[in-house]
């Protein structure tokens, strides 16, 4: 901000030599006042965000084990990690549950904004807070109820699969939980999204459906053809989102983990299982390490997505 | 820089517009106009901001500093203010009343008592203070098989110089050999987990099933219990029961592990002998055949079955007819009684342990040799254990108590007044003879869990999971530095 205003001024005024030094002189100041405005955020960022990673960073290239104490080995635990079949495990499967998890949910964002942005009566307005609801849930809470509903004793389905003389699926088994645990996220997050793709929606000019509509166009082929196409950008910016999200997937496996612990294991995915090197396994410089890792590997997936995308998000 | 992308993206996708540009350059005009007028106002403004600063900045760092400002935090009242304190974590129940009769019986020192969280809530609190050196309680309560895990990384005094010998009498061997490793003491022994058999009395009855004396007999009344149409099974195997399984091996004869803290660089591991895999082959086999189930431990499916007549019976230490009575939706006529644990060999019993916890003195500690005396005589009364018996359900190891009759002839409601102490528990806990755990011990036990909930669902056999366990665990220890015996 500050280098704008100063480039800008020194442009427009580089003709005259004693009012050019008289506006460096304010221009120093001004600086100072946006220094002193960028001040309290720089302190905060720098304190809680930048000297931390730095730290974490440090940890991870010592290596501390229980029967030998501490010594610099520089990147051999990034060697380690990226040949540990746990990390590696971890990320396949965060990777696999991308897969399925971001066009599940964008599907059901998608669909809900389409049909949402057609309609205008009151029912609009109420289904648009209900599919909203879920995101207002906290994650933690939203997964503890999952968790009750998928228990084989205490969960409805026992009683409706009973109903027609089935015997209820076991949802927290080690071959279904990957399914249970896609629906969890699915129904907390697609709200979300579809608040943000109705937002896109609204925002296009009305004249252009209009104009659709001269030439013979339907409801459906607008929404497939003039909707879609033009809210690209905002699906981009989901998938972003969501792939982020899922990469650093923690918070609802860990929960599940409580009913379901030969099924989940404690290191799950790799947020996880950064978190049990650390707390329960005493090996801090391992976990900032797997922590670091998975940061450049979300890094490297968020970068190659936009890239991938420049022609759909506009940034080229 | 796809956080500078982002934004402008989030920007565009949800206004429509690009906010950047316009936001500079309204923040330009402004900046020369205050320039040019107002910047006296300004400065003073400036100076408020700052000032509001400041104080949001300090009010941070107390909040992250609250660890050290340890007299105040105590969850109890101190009763003697002039007296040296000495901190405490535990999570014993009602341990506030056996923290009020310490204080009130010491003029000398006084406990300041903090519920710093449940097994690993607390251990991971114990470990991030050993890292930043600094916050660690005085005196902390420790389950006997993470004892090793903290010897290894220094964090425990050798209570030796302390004067534990002295009252190492006062403890049963077992519960001695818990907390010793080679010639040193890293903590006081406090309460145990006995291991015995709990079943339904009215199922068994209502089938015409004997109570099994050995493991064969409990194959024989699962099979019985099935054939005669019982809805549930007769127990549970627990996969991802940590103690619970180091004790039904234990029982067979493995000694898995081995550690002695005067060579901390040196760890024994064998879970794959001849006892384990008997073990693990006589459960997989009930499992298999649909006479045992498989399923996780302490989850609210579990405890549910558990008391709703879903399992016959329950393989459990002492401890655990309090998580029966505490559990709802239990049957009304249910009928619990206790037995010894069924046997390998009937004329040559083993008697087992799971859990058990104790008192160890940190390295932090200020004064470690009143912290050392506080160890020794928070529960080392007659008074405090009939606390930690009647309110908390503790299982004693302290000597004078555990030999009472009063302890002895103390009736259960729970078991319609049986003197389970007397006729199950105090036996096996006289009987029982101690374990080794490794440095690693949580790791282990994950690993551990994994491999037998493989074994149960039927991707692996015994022998295989076995295997596999003891390659993983010793290229764990390797890899940790340690030199595998």
């Amino acid at each position: 901000m500050t280098s704008t205003i100063v480039s800008a001024s020194s442009a427009d005024t580089s003709n005259s030599k004693p009012r050019r030094q008289r506006r460096l002189v304010g221009d120093r100041r001004r600086q100072r006042w946006g220094w002193a405005f960028v001040g309290p955020f720089a302190i905060v960022f720098i304190g809680l965000l930048i000297i931390p990673l730095v730290y974490a960073f440090f940890l991870s290239i010592q290596t501390t084990t229980i029967a030998t104490g501490t010594s610099f080995t520089w990147l051999k635990n990034y060697a380690q990690a990226f040949a540990d079949p746990i990390f590696l495990q971890g990320m396949l499967r965060v990777v696999e549950y991308s897969a399925v998890m971001i066009p599940a949910q964008l599907v059901v964002a998608i669909a809900a904004a389409l049909v949402l942005d057609n309609l205008t009566n009151w029912f609009s307005k109420f289904a648009r807070v209900m599919i909203f609801v879920p995101y207002a849930i906290p994650v933690v809470i939203g997964s503890l109820m999952w968790g009750f509903l998928y228990s084989p004793t205490m969960g409805p389905a026992t009683s409706i699969f009973g109903l027609f003389g089935l015997s209820a699926p076991d949802f927290l088994s080690q071959d279904s939980i990957f399914g249970s645990l896609v629906n969890i996220v699915t129904w907390q997050w697609s709200g979300y999204y579809m608040i943000i793709v109705y937002a896109a929606l609204r925002s296009i000019d009305t004249d252009i459906y209009e104009a659709a509509r001269i030439d013979g166009a339907t409801n459906f082929q607008i929404s497939m053809r003039i909707k879609l196409p033009m809210i690209s950008s905002s699906m981009v910016m989901i998938i972003v989102f969501a792939l982020i999200g899922t990469l650093q997937f923690f918070t609802e496996p860990t929960v599940l983990r409580n009913v379901a612990q030969s099924a989940i294991p404690p290191d799950y995915t790799p947020n996880m299982y950064a978190n049990v090197l650390a707390f329960s396994y005493n090996q801090f410089n391992y976990s900032s390490t797997i922590a670091f890792a998975l940061g450049v590997i979300v890094f490297i997936f968020s970068y190659l997505f936009l890239f991938l995308t420049r022609k759909q998000n506009g940034l080229k | 820089m796809p956080i500078a992308l982002l934004s402008r993206h989030i920007a565009r996708a949800v206004g429509g517009t690009n906010l950047g540009p316009r936001f500079l350059t309204l923040g330009k005009t402004q900046l020369s106009h205050t320039h040019e007028r107002k910047s006296h106002l300004m400065k003073k403004r400036i100076v408020a901001a700052v000032g509001v600063f400041a104080t949001l900045a300090a009010a941070l760092t107390g909040c992250s500093g609250g660890g050290t400002a340890s007299a105040s935090s105590c969850t109890n009242t101190i009763v003697q203010d002039g007296a040296p304190q000495v901190t405490v974590w535990a999570w014993y129940p009602a341990f506030q009343d056996v923290v009020d009769q310490f204080n009130n019986t010491h003029t000398d020192v006084q406990v300041c008592w903090s519920n710093a969280g449940q097994g690993l809530d607390e251990y991971s609190k114990f470990s991030t203070a050993i890292q930043a050196k600094t916050g660690a309680p005085d005196v902390i309560m420790l389950e006997n098989e993470v004892l090793p895990t903290f010897t290894a990384q220094n964090a425990l005094e050798d209570l030796t110089s302390y004067g534990a010998n002295d009252v190492k009498t006062n403890y049963t061997a077992g519960a001695w050999k818990d907390v010793s490793s080679g010639s040193g003491v890293y903590a006081i022994p406090v309460d145990a987990g006995p291991v015995g058999f709990l079943y339904r009395k009215d199922i068994f009855d209502k089938y015409g099933i004997t109570v099994p004396k050995t493991w064969d007999e409990y194959a024989e009344d699962a099979q019985k219990l099935k054939d005669a149409g019982f809805s549930g099974v007769i127990g549970n195997y627990q996969t991802n029961g940590t103690a619970f399984n180091v004790a039904l091996f234990a029982q067979a004869g493995a000694e898995l592990y081995s550690f002695d803290s005067s060579s901390p660089t040196t760890v024994g591991i064998d879970v794959d002998n001849a006892a384990t895999v008997k073990v693990l082959s006589f459960w997989n086999d009930l499992i298999q055949k649909g006479l045992v189930s498989a399923d996780d431990s302490n989850t609210s499916d579990w405890t549910t079955k558990m008391v709703s007549g879903g399992y016959a019976s329950y393989i459990v230490a002492s401890w655990g007819s309090g998580y029966l009575q505490g559990a709802s939706g239990a049957d009304e006529d249910a009928v619990w009684q206790a037995a010894p644990l069924p046997q390998w060999d009937a004329k040559n019993p083993v008697q087992v342990n799971q859990g058990g916890s104790s008192f160890a003195v940190t390295t932090q500690a200020k004064d470690k040799a009143l912290s050392a005396e506080v160890a020794k005589e928070i529960f080392g009364t007659q008074d405090a254990w009939k606390i930690g018996i009647e309110k908390g359900a503790l299982f004693p190891t302290y000597g004078p108590i555990l030999n009472s009759t009063y302890f002895a002839e103390r009736e259960d409601p729970f078991f319609s007044n049986q003197q389970t102490n007397k006729e199950v528990f105090i036996p096996a806990a006289q009987a029982y003879t101690g374990y080794t755990f490794l440095p690693f011990q949580t790791y282990a036990y994950d690993q551990q869990t994994q491999a037998f909930s493989a074994v149960a669902k039927g991707t692996k056999s015994p022998t295989q999971a076995l295997t596999d366990l003891q390659d993983t665990l010793v290229n764990y220890a390797k890899q940790q530095g340690f030199t595998v015996k």
